[in-house]
């Protein structure tokens, strides 16, 4: 799960790391009046699930109160690569003197947590990984034990941190591997990490992404999930729905069992001249109506020329699937074409069930992506 | 002959007697799989499927049964990492987890104890494995298998059945079929699968099945310039955009990392044949095998 900039920020706060002291605002007015309570410059940040806000415009810096609500105004509303920005966060200017990237992400070939510093703050770092990996100094925690003191010693060194600030991010950096793994995180990023003119060692930004495998035991953490303004409300209602589906934007809706294969159908269905309009599983051993709740959502669509089942029976059986399809299309008056490939786990049975109805049958993934490509265009 | 599994194989369930590791047990004895005993806090000396003992803990099935390996149902909200260190405690040579859904930072401690006792897990969020006409581990459909000289190891679960069908249906049966999992952190990883098939005399050739996300591929495909076997392979998500998650954890194109043209690239270069169809993939096993 992804959070904003300032809930980071929040949980960062919780862990002693320290951090810009800031508000989140939704309207211009809220922004003056809290740029006149901190008085001096103040920037004013967009709050989206997208990075390079920056260079979109969507970070200013304001010398005022007056200034810092025209700026919110031009912020707020804006569109920054599909994310509308309904919060900005403002905060205390700070005095930068030196710019680092910190990062802990999981490194899954380790299979451990990985630490990264690097002297080259505000940078992109998968550019900087790339072109000056020397630049990026490294350590691995170890499971259990965690980020040993010496490796905090010898990232500072390694990364060139000011010797003056040692302690100062010594504590920061110890302070965020708490907070990483107290919260469950997959990724936390501190770029820039800023050391200021009178040596305080500070996120100017924050990056946090939760696992959501873990969010069952951090049920706090449920009141950050913000749908509003994601890449499409058809994502919203099928994570409201239980569904695990994923918006693409093409014209071939496609549904599946296994995320393996309804991948594969993908591909299938770009080979065949199509682009796949979702990626949709119904996973293991799925009931008539889930089934039918899927073709539901994918109808829903209004870009869907035609769908494609590809099921391939294990746990998951035949004869339910068809059902749910049945459902499905008797419920909806369905308009466009369906193709269902079945096999496996109770196929005749299936078949049967779907025998003399709209739906067109295919042997295998790769008919029925030709022949739903072909169809949806007609 | 095989990999990992055969006859001889003695199997204890984690999470006998819930509703999925019931089921399953039940299928992989009618399979041929030496189901021993099976593993429920608080349920010990019960009996289930006829003749299968329930133990309290997993140290007591080892001691009482011999097993050999393990095979976890537990949920990830039950702690199912804790079960399979609970199983490499034991001393259980091989551990399958099927749980789906298990926290990153939990895998890496359970993945880092269990590489401690030496033992070897295979998963989490994985099908498990299979030895045609031997014994099966997991949860994948016993009956679309046959026994045959191919070794299949592969990230997905139906992704593995839709290859295994097809090779079937034109006659090419298995050795071995590992499914290692879709999760981002996993007890086996592609590189730890292709040296046993390498040294499996029955084993003629492989088909690897992987996906976008993470780097196993590209790491395989340095192992795979080493091997004297031929090696087929398919990435399936080659058409996913970056950025975003598709079912499975692992599978998803971050910036540089995880594209499938690097993927297909490397194993390219590696000399292991891609497949851009799951359909050519019999076709092309068929010509390196003869």
């Amino acid at each position: 799960m992804k959070i904003h900039e300032y809930q980071a920020k929040e949980l960062l706060r919780k862990y002693n790391v320290p951090t810009p002291r800031g508000e989140v605002a939704e309207t211009p007015e809220q922004v003056r009046e809290i740029a006149e309570r901190f008085g001096g410059v103040v920037a004013v940040k967009a709050q989206v699930h997208i990075g390079g806000r920056g260079k979109a415009g969507g970070i200013k810096v304001a010398k005022n109160p007056e200034e810092a609500e025209e700026k919110a105004r031009q912020i707020l509303g804006m569109d920054i690569k599909g994310f509308t920005v309904n919060k900005v966060l403002v905060e205390e200017g700070i005095d930068i003197k030196e710019e680092y990237y910190l990062g802990v992400i999981v490194d899954r070939e380790a299979g451990r947590n990985a630490v990264m510093v690097s002297s080259a703050g505000g940078m992109d770092i998968e550019e900087v990984a790339a072109e000056t990996p020397e630049k990026i100094a490294k350590a691995w925690a170890y499971p259990g034990r965690g980020l040993l003191p010496f490796q905090i010693n010898r990232l500072i060194f390694d990364a060139g941190i000011n010797p003056a600030v040692r302690k100062e991010a010594a504590q920061f950096l110890r302070a965020l591997f708490d907070c990483y793994l107290g919260v469950d995180a997959t990724l936390a990023e501190i770029n820039p990490l800023v050391v200021t003119g009178d040596g305080k060692v500070i996120a100017a930004d924050a990056k946090i992404d939760i696992d959501d495998n873990a969010m069952f035991r951090h049920p706090d953490l449920e009141a950050y999930r913000d749908e509003e303004g994601a890449e499409n409300p058809l994502d919203a209602e099928a994570r409201r729905r239980g569904i695990n589906y994923v918006h693409l934007g093409g014209e071939v809706g496609i549904i599946g069992n296994g995320a393996g294969l309804v991948m594969a159908t993908l591909d299938e269905v770009k080979r065949a001249g199509g682009n796949a309009a979702n990626f949709l599983d119904i996973g293991g051993g799925a009931q008539a109506d889930l089934v039918a709740n899927s073709l539901d959502l994918v109808l829903s669509d209004p870009n869907v020329k035609g769908v494609v089942f590809n099921i391939f029976g294990g746990i998951t059986r035949g004869d339910e699937v068809a059902k749910g399809i049945l459902e499905g299309v008797g419920r909806l008056d369905v308009k466009v074409p369906i193709v269902v490939r079945l096999t496996g786990t109770n196929e005749e049975e299936g078949r049967a069930i779907l025998r003399g109805s709209q739906v067109i049958p295919a042997e295998t993934m790769q008919e029925a992506a030709r022949e739903i490509v072909r169809r949806s265009r007609e | 002959m095989s990999i990992l599994l055969n006859k001889e194989t003695k199997v204890i369930v984690q999470a006998i007697t819930g509703r999925e590791g019931g089921f399953h047990a039940r299928l992989m004895k009618e399979y041929g799989t030496q189901v021993v005993g099976g593993v429920t806090p608080g349920k010990g000396r019960q009996t289930v499927l006829d003749d299968v003992p329930v133990f309290n803990t997993v140290k007591q099935a080892v001691e009482e049964t011999g097993a050999t390996a393990s095979c976890i149902f537990v949920r990830a909200e039950h702690n199912a990492a804790d079960a399979v260190m609970e199983a490499a405690d034991a001393q259980v040579p091989l551990i399958v987890c099927i749980t789906e859904g298990i926290p990153q930072q939990d895998m890496v401690k359970a993945v880092d104890f269990v590489k401690q006792q030496g033992v070897r897990l295979i998963g989490g969020n994985c099908p498990g494995l299979i030895t045609p006409g031997d014994a099966k581990i997991g949860i994948m459909p016993g009956h679309i298998h046959t026994p045959g000289p191919v070794g299949i190891v592969s990230r997905s679960g139906t992704l593995t059945y839709e290859v295994v069908v097809n090779l079937s249906r034109v006659g090419i049966g298995q050795t071995t079929v590992v499914g290692i999992g879709g999760d981002p952190i996993l007890g086996t990883r592609f590189v730890d699968v292709l040296p046993l098939f390498e040294a499996d005399p029955e084993t003629k050739a492989v088909v690897l099945c992987g996906e976008i996300g993470g780097s196993d591929e590209e790491v395989a495909a340095e192992y795979i310039k080493s091997m004297t076997k031929p090696v087929v392979s398919f990435i399936s998500g080659r058409t996913a955009p970056e950025g975003k998650r598709m079912g499975h954890a692992g599978a998803i194109i971050s910036g540089r990392s995880g594209t499938p043209q690097a993927k297909v690239d490397a194993l390219n270069a590696a000399g292991a044949t891609v497949a851009d169809s799951l359909a050519d993939i019999p076709d092309m096993v068929q010509k390196l095998l003869s």
